[in-house]
């Protein structure tokens, strides 16, 4: 019977979907669960529209039939009230107050039961990361005792499967809000204020996800991708990322890093191991294993690279990185530096 | 009486349309205090070599070239000033205004001059004592900016496009929010180490 | 004082001529100047209700094309009609507009008008405060969108949160644009309130006891209760706070020195959620009065649509916190505002129910303002549903801030505001104007209404739980949510059609409408009592109430005569003012002649807090015209000796 029942839920839910390119090509939907979070939340949703939708059915239904009713009953001229009308209509009105009443108090408490599963897993086993809020990219950070081993990355953030990851969230400047629709559950981000949200992805796969709290002029372009790993997958990413940046191998790469130490990209950007140490904006030192820049904005890709360093404004008008005005030849060799730092 | 009151509808209503229209059609100039420029060529001062750090020189007193800054008036560009004075450090040595390491920037003293294209010239070019040189280092636009936030700094800049506070400790005393802009006297003192 | 049948024919040629000389007398007496000076003076309250509904449609219309220019910049992904910068002006603009220049005065508007005809007065209770409240409402909605066509216009949502919108990341004047168009729009609604809540209670119709007033009094009198609650908060929080954080460095919201942003959150929708609701009831006393009129039955179970409405009023003050789930406040907190967001679609269920009821037993006519009232159950019910569905915090927090929201909030204010709004047009039109609208054009209107509504908005709801966010200018391709966004910009140019025919049908109707009588519907409330348009004087003699449907001999049939009570002077503006519970005779009260220190209080005012937002001086320098001003109004003149004596209560 269940499975019945999560059958036709999986099928409606395929249906919405499948509506002229309702379906997003990226899985940023509330309807596709990858976490408990979010399936809870799901059922909690088909069983709220279920009965939404007979409330509506009967509501309209009764407006329709006592105004097609009405109208038979004068045209059949009887211009009088109908029989015993104080006692039906009471009868009528107070049976469905009670309906309404009880019908709000089941939604209420499986609402609250719903909430009870969603509880912080402080005393479970869980996965620590720092998630800050800027004007408009997210930091994510990895924390560890040893600080040496503490990762910063920027607009990615990985998490194993099938362990809750603890979020601490806080923001730099105004107010953002950490939403994954797929993992489900939100959190505003708050300047000074430091809160925890949890997820758990029971798969693996790539969750994208946006800002929800209007956070300015580029509040549309930032979005993170949630990356899931298989735990033992997790863990050779988390190595490679707590290396530092791999000193470029060639001349061309060699040139490109003495550009951006000597220009003005050491002045916002950090690059580990270099002496690039700038904190107000993304983390690079492993900027050519994301799949997107400019915090989803565009795919990682050699000619957007280009196109967002000389000029940020055009992708993202607003946003707080400048134009750079470089040569062809300087531009060659920072792209080919920048892409090396996998 | 109900013509004339429906009448006097009417007319209530066409006088509402035809000022209406009117409203729409004038193309009010937009405000500069408001525009938001992203990308464009910053405002040109007269280049960084022939600024003048002093109107001092012997022989007849010569004016400076009084350099311009459309930034000054723009209130996104003191605010973008404001958010890289914090970003690039300045506060590091000049705090928010009160000076430590380096000198006050809120008051009436302007070792290097005060015009905007003096200060550029001093953010460019750095300075003995320490202040470096940031040419190469921010784009031009971004230093305008700052130029801009520094003037207002010393409510050298018009009231309405400066901002009342930043959302940190008290930075400056409220007398210096509202005053309009002054100008101030042009001192060249050197600093007590070069004296001869 | 004398209570006696209206002369049915006068017999005695003495009594016709005295008859006319005292209507010509009472006519002098109450009327207007003429011209431009009539418009700056003019203390009448259907006078100032006119233009008041129109400037609110006006805005409408406004923010409305704000709404054409978003859904043509989001009908496909990535489309560089509007950028990101004007993008944020226009979507802030038709939120602040449409809530605070719109929703809400255009109740109130429909209520200036109404109210006192409904309850047997010849004019509101506060005249002068009337006109004023006009004028600082015209002075906020003129500045806001003015400062939109010169790029000062707010840009941080209608909601302003700080830190975005405090001094340090809103460069320039927009917010405090913002902040002071919240001051004149609050202060013209206080005033509304102000002077309804004294009109419903103290200048009733004699014999209009409580019990008897129509429900479309009781939801005034529970709004103009809940405006004066709930509107000095924002008033408080955006005129007060933030405008002096811009202004002159205070710290409210500055955490660096004490201050928190979640203070403005919490004071806002504290006066948010109040808000809707302030513009929701007015549009059930609506359907009530039009169900009524067209069922040509009393509404089913007054009692307890009365106490459905003192219900939701008093509930709507525990709701606040359902915008805010997703902010760092305890669980146990959030469990409470989720059980008082589900508690309070009670009795606006029950209102639904009785309504359903009272169409069923009676005999329905369905004219155009019947459909509306129609189409606002099968609108507002949708809204209402997703509603409850997001009052559950897990819910909330995957929708919150998404299209799903967008979607539920247009539909319960397009269901429960502008649908019974409109339906309130058809019905009182001819009351207004003295002419019918079209009942052709009006089903037109309705058709393309009603299909426009769904059409922009239930898309909305899928969208949303697609993922989409509030409040973006733009989005990838990749997320596939271009289709769902085309159709939406359909729906939204049938809305455009559809207030389009709207606008035509009255202009046309004004011209050339059938010519409407007193009472062309039949209807049961007083105001269809008097000649349409009703004479400045509002009624010949005070009428005097003896039942809930006092021009109803029984349900649906009018009664042959309608007791009135004279007494009242024709040489001077006076009103008989009652007591509050039964609406027993008090006092003859006098009203103020016109004048035009109303208006000019509100232009010392405009220029008082329009210069505030450059200068703080000009509160300084204000605050003295506007005390010269109001000198000048309240000056006691001393034309006529009050009637001090008392007179005799007498029987019922």
């Amino acid at each position: 019977m269940r499975r019945r029942l999560s059958a036709v839920r999986r099928q409606l839910s395929a249906l919405l979907l499948s509506l002229p390119a309702c379906r997003g090509a990226l899985d940023q939907s509330v309807l596709e669960s990858a976490g408990p979070r979010a399936r809870a939340v799901e059922s909690l949703w088909w069983f709220a529209l279920v009965v939404a939708a007979v409330v509506y059915v009967a509501t309209v239904g009764a407006l329709a039939w006592a105004v097609v009713g009405a109208r038979r009953r004068v045209a059949r001229g009887e211009l009088g009230p109908p029989a015993n009308e104080h006692r039906r209509m009471t009868l009528a009105v107070a049976g469905g107050t009670a309906a309404t009443v009880a019908i709000l108090f089941t939604f209420f408490f499986y609402d609250l039961s719903v909430g009870r599963t969603l509880r912080p897993p402080h005393e479970r086993a869980h996965t620590l990361v720092q998630v800050t809020g800027h004007q408009w990219w997210w930091e994510v950070e990895y924390p560890h005792a040893v600080p040496s081993n503490a990762v910063s990355d920027a607009n990615e953030l990985h998490i194993p499967t099938g362990r809750p990851v603890l979020i601490e969230v806080t923001s730099r400047d105004v107010i953002h809000s950490l939403w994954i629709p797929n993992l489900g559950g939100k959190k505003d981000l708050i300047p000074r204020y430091t809160d925890t949200i949890w997820f758990q992805a029971d798969r693996p796969g790539i969750y994208r996800s946006q800002c929800a709290e209007f956070c300015g002029l580029q509040h549309a372009k930032m979005a993170l991708h949630v990356v899931a790993h298989e735990p033992g997958e997790y863990e050779t990413w988390l190595q490679q990322a707590r290396m530092p940046a791999r000193a470029p191998t060639d001349t061309l790469a060699a040139r490109g890093q003495e550009i951006f130490l000597s220009g003005s990209c050491a002045l916002c950007h950090t690059i580990v191991g270099t002496p690039a140490g700038s904190r107000v904006g993304p983390d690079l030192t492993h900027l050519a294993s994301r799949r997107t820049i400019a915090a989803g904005t565009l795919p990682n890709t050699r000619g957007n690279l280009a196109a967002w360093i000389l000029d940020p404004q055009r992708i993202k008008p607003g946003a707080n990185m400048p134009s750079n005005a470089l040569s062809p030849a300087d531009l060659e060799a920072l792209l080919a530096y920048l892409q090396s730092l996998k | 009486m109900s013509s004339h009151c429906a009448d006097g509808a009417r007319a209530a209503g066409r006088r509402l349309l035809v000022g209406l229209v009117l409203a729409l059609m004038l193309p009010l100039p937009a405000c500069d205090r408001e525009e938001r420029r992203f990308s464009e060529a910053p405002p040109s001062g007269a280049p960084s070599n022939v600024v003048r750090m002093s109107t001092l020189q012997p022989g007849p007193a010569m004016m400076t070239s009084r350099t311009s800054n459309r930034y000054d008036e723009n209130a996104y560009a003191v605010s973008q000033g404001q958010r890289l004075y914090a970003w690039y450090n300045c506060a590091g040595c000049h705090a928010n205004g009160g000076g430590g390491m380096g000198p006050p920037l809120m008051d009436a003293e302007w070792i290097y001059g005060s015009e905007p294209g003096q200060i550029f010239a001093t953010i460019m070019q750095g300075r003995p004592n320490g202040m470096p040189s940031w040419a190469g280092r921010i784009p031009s636009s971004q230093a305008w900016q700052i130029v801009a936030y520094v003037r207002s700094m010393a409510a050298l800049t018009p009231a309405s496009a400066r901002n009342s506070r930043a959302d940190h400790m008290m930075t400056w005393p409220e007398s210096q929010i509202m005053m309009e802009p002054k100008h101030p006297v042009q001192s060249f003192t050197p600093p007590a180490a070069v004296q001869p | 004082m004398t209570t006696h049948a209206p002369a049915a024919a006068v017999d005695d040629p003495q009594d016709a001529r005295r008859e006319a000389e005292e209507l010509a007398l009472l006519e002098r007496t109450w009327a207007p100047a003429r011209g431009i000076r009539g418009w700056l003076t003019t203390t009448d309250h259907k006078a100032i209700a006119r233009r008041y509904v129109v400037t609110t449609f006006v805005f409408f219309v406004l923010a409305g094309l704000n709404a054409v220019l978003m859904r043509l910049q989001l009908s496909r992904p990535e489309m560089t009609l509007i950028g990101p910068d004007r993008y944020n002006q226009l979507f802030t603009v038709h939120g602040t507009a449409m809530m605070f220049l719109f929703a809400v005065p255009v109740m109130q508007a429909m209520a200036i008008y109404l109210v006192p005809l409904m309850v047997g007065a010849r004019n509101i209770s506060f005249p002068r405060l009337n006109a004023f409240g006009y004028w600082m409402f015209l002075i906020g909605g003129v500045l806001l969108f003015t400062s939109l066509y010169v790029n000062t216009g707010p840009d941080a949502g209608w909601f302003s949160y700080v830190p975005l919108s405090g001094p340090e990341y809103s460069a320039g004047k927009r917010t405090d644009v913002w902040a002071q168009t919240v001051t004149f729009t609050e202060v013209a609604g206080l005033v509304a309130a102000v002077e309804l809540l004294v009109t419903i209670l103290k200048t009733r119709a004699p014999g209009m006891t409580l019990a008897r007033i129509p429900l479309y009094v009781w939801s005034i009198l529970v709004t103009s209760l809940m405006i004066v609650f709930a509107f000095p908060a924002v008033a408080m929080a955006s005129t007060m706070m933030l405008a002096m954080d811009r202004l002159v460095a205070t710290h409210f919201f500055n955490q660096a020195e004490g201050g928190d942003p979640l203070l403005w959150q919490h004071l806002f929708w504290f006066f948010g959620h109040p808000e809707v609701y302030i513009m929701f009831i007015p549009g059930l006393g609506f359907v009530s009065s039009i169900v009524e009129t067209f069922s040509r039955r009393k509404v089913f179970g007054y009692p307890v649509m009365v106490a459905s409405l003192l219900v939701t009023g008093f509930v709507a003050f525990g709701l606040w916190v359902h915008h805010m789930f997703a902010t760092p406040i305890p669980q146990l907190g959030r469990s409470f505002f989720t059980a008082a967001s589900v508690l309070i679609a009670v009795p606006t269920g029950v209102q639904i129910f009785c309504w359903i009821a009272t169409i069923w037993s009676g005999r329905p006519k369905l004219t155009t303002a019947m459909l509306f009232a129609i189409g606002f159950i099968v609108v507002f019910t949708i809204g209402g549903l997703s509603g409850v569905m997001i009052a559950s915090v897990p819910f909330d927090l995957q929708v919150h801030d998404t299209f799903f929201i967008v979607a539920h909030f247009h539909y319960v204010i397009l269901g429960g505001v502008v649908f019974p709004f409109f339906g309130a047009v058809y019905l009182w039109f001819p009351k207004i104007t003295g002419r019918l609208l079209s009942e052709r054009l009006g089903r037109w209107h309705v058709g393309l209404f009603f299909a426009g509504t769904n059409v922009a908005f239930f898309p909305m709801h899928l969208l949303g739980l697609d993922g989409m966010p509030r409040r973006i200018y733009t989005y990838l391709p990749e997320t596939g949510w271009g289709n769902l966004n085309l159709l939406v910009t359909l729906g939204a140019t049938i809305i455009v059609a559809s207030v389009a025919v709207f606008i035509v049908n009255v202009l046309v109707s004004l011209r050339h409408g059938v010519r409407a009588g007193e009472d062309p519907w039949a209807a049961a409330t007083l105001e269809w009592a008097t000649p349409s348009p009703p004479p400045s004087y509002n009624f010949r003699h005070v009428p005097v109430c003896e039942s809930r449907a006092p021009l109803w001999s029984e349900d649906g049939v009018p009664a042959a005569a309608l007791p009135v009570m004279t007494g009242l002077d024709a040489h001077k503006r006076q009103i008989l003012v009652t007591t509050v519970l039964d609406a027993l005779p008090d006092n003859r009260h006098k009203h103020p002649e016109d004048t035009p220190w109303p208006f000019w209080m509100a232009a010392s005012l405009g220029v008082t807090f329009i210069g505030a937002i450059f200068s703080p001086w000009f509160y300084v320098w204000g605050a003295g015209l506007a005390t010269l001003a109001f000198a000048k109004w309240a000056w006691p003149t001393g034309k006529y000796a009050e009637d001090l004596v008392m007179p005799k209560r007498g029987p019922r």
